[in-house]
């Protein structure tokens, strides 16, 4: 579970966050949508203190991580942050090791776990993204949604109760986002407790419980997603969902998202 | 005008002799340096720790910023003043250590700040402690990129290390003087002398290459 209550963030003098709350129920899965700038990223990245919020509280699985810009000392909050999966848009994969080495470090270095057995975890978590025949090549021979997806094995290795997804295909060519898509939404469906930022309105629909939207540092709006893209209430995110469809049809995104067009959605995307 | 190798021949044994001393005064000091300028390189990447972020940045504006050759006088003439009486080897070893590190450090920096934001990001996000991330994921990238500059730093190690014929070390160049002082055969010996130093260059140079290349391959 995940909780954010009343925080504020701001690089310089740029207010990047403005009262923010908001609750990631145990298992559920929660979707951040907004234009860029508006503050998402931001807001995730404090959830694991890769950013320390100024104000407010965030408390992860009952553990406050910080408060009111203090974080938690760093020996827990190092355990803490080893409990939170956090996946990036740019993968960072480790390009010194092999695909298998980059899942089972982090087990071997922070839980001391056996090498033998850290390789058999990371080989079971290899084959569950559909990677178990790439364990044994380096990260620049993968593909980009290869590397997303041996991204999320490296952070399921440390057995996260918490997924932190930052924007995790807007890094991808069309084609390969598919595959990332469906290994988080096999996680979704095993209960695991997602915060997902992201582009990509097909899967907000199809696998949130959650839609939040954010704009300008603030959450303009937040229910289900059949709420959010066939009734959004407010103007914000009428104009956001606009700006979409029109970025594509100028061609600007990939993916369609109008309420209609998401209506229209083959449930497959 | 002829040349007379023979003074050079006859003294060859010294010369191979002060050319490991030579070797060994460089590798102990190259050893120093790498341990110095790592640690050094690494407080100065964060400014916040103030006392030891100082401490390190001043010397390396004092030690960059004067010459090698009054440095090993500070340590051999200068030092005996406090009562500090250090053998010969051991100045030579340090100052041109403590010299090289100065710049190694700078290396060092250079080659963690290149290493992208994300992997630090990515091991912190694993639950590593800053040290840990460091040492298993941000060094032994960056250290891939600083073998290319750290192998100037091991040509201009070896070669300033004739400075520590001055402090009276038997090394390859002081061997070279002594055998000129009773042959006057400047010529002959120095160009020998420029020869063995040629020749321990660029066998550094060509293992530094040789560990470079393995971790590219190693690495694809």
């Amino acid at each position: 579970m995940i909780e954010i209550r009343n925080v504020y963030k701001s690089f310089g003098s740029t207010d990047v966050l403005k009262d923010v709350s908001l609750t990631v129920q145990p298992s559920r899965t929660t979707v951040v949508i907004g234009p860029s700038g508006s503050g998402k990223s931001t807001l995730l990245r404090c959830c694991n203190c890769l950013e320390t919020a100024d104000r407010g509280e965030i408390r992860i699985n009952g553990r406050t991580i910080i408060k009111d810009g203090t974080p938690l000392p760093d020996k827990e909050l190092n355990a803490l942050r080893a409990e939170t999966g956090m996946v990036f848009q740019s993968f960072n994969l480790f390009p010194h090791m092999t695909t298998v080495e980059n899942v089972m470090r982090a087990p071997v270095v922070v839980r001391r776990m056996p090498k033998a057995e850290a390789r058999d975890l990371a080989m079971d978590l290899l084959r569950k993204v559909g990677l178990g025949d790439k364990a044994d090549v380096y990260p620049s021979t993968l593909s980009g949604g290869q590397k997303q997806r041996a991204a999320i094995a490296r952070a399921l290795a440390m057995k996260p109760k918490v997924m932190l997804f930052d924007e995790p295909t807007s890094a991808l060519d069309p084609e390969l986002v598919g595959e990332v898509l469906q290994v988080m939404k096999t996680l979704a469906e095993e209960g695991m407790t997602m915060m997902v930022v992201t582009h990509e309105m097909g899967f907000a629909r199809e696998v949130a419980d959650t839609v939040v939207v954010m704009a300008e540092g603030r959450i303009v709006e937040a229910g289900p997603p059949d709420q959010i893209f066939t009734n959004p209430t407010q103007e914000r995110t009428r104009g956001f969902l606009r700006a979409l469809v029109d970025g594509h049809l100028a061609g600007a995104r990939p993916q369609p998202a109008t309420p209609d067009a998401l209506a229209a959605l083959p449930d497959d995307h | 005008m002829t040349l007379d190798f023979a003074p050079v021949l006859e003294g060859l044994p010294e010369l191979l002799k002060g050319a490991v001393v030579t070797i060994e005064v460089t590798a102990a000091a190259f050893v120093l340096s790498g341990v110095l300028g790592l640690l050094v390189g690494i407080i100065r990447l964060n400014p916040a720790r103030r006392f030891l972020y100082g401490l390190a940045t001043g010397y390396v504006a004092f030690i960059r910023g004067t010459p090698l050759l009054v440095q090993l006088f500070l340590l051999f003439f200068g030092l005996p003043q406090f009562g500090i009486l250090l053998p010969a080897i051991l100045c030579g070893v340090i100052g041109l250590g403590i010299y090289s590190g100065s710049y190694v450090s700078e290396v060092v920096r250079g080659a963690i700040q290149s290493i992208d934001r994300g992997q630090m990001e990515a091991a912190r996000s694993l639950g590593m402690s800053y040290r840990e991330a460091m040492w298993e994921v941000v060094l032994p990238q960056a250290f891939r990129r600083m073998l290319p500059p750290l192998g100037n730093e091991t040509i201009a190690l070896i070669k300033n290390s004739a400075l520590v014929s001055l402090l009276t070390i038997d090394d390859v160049m002081r061997e070279g003087q002594r055998i000129i002082s009773t042959s006057f055969r400047a010529l002959e010996v120095y160009l020998a002398v420029a020869l063995i130093y040629f020749i321990l260059t660029n066998a550094a140079t060509w293992i530094l290459r040789q560990i470079e290349k393995r971790m590219t391959v190693e690495r694809g």
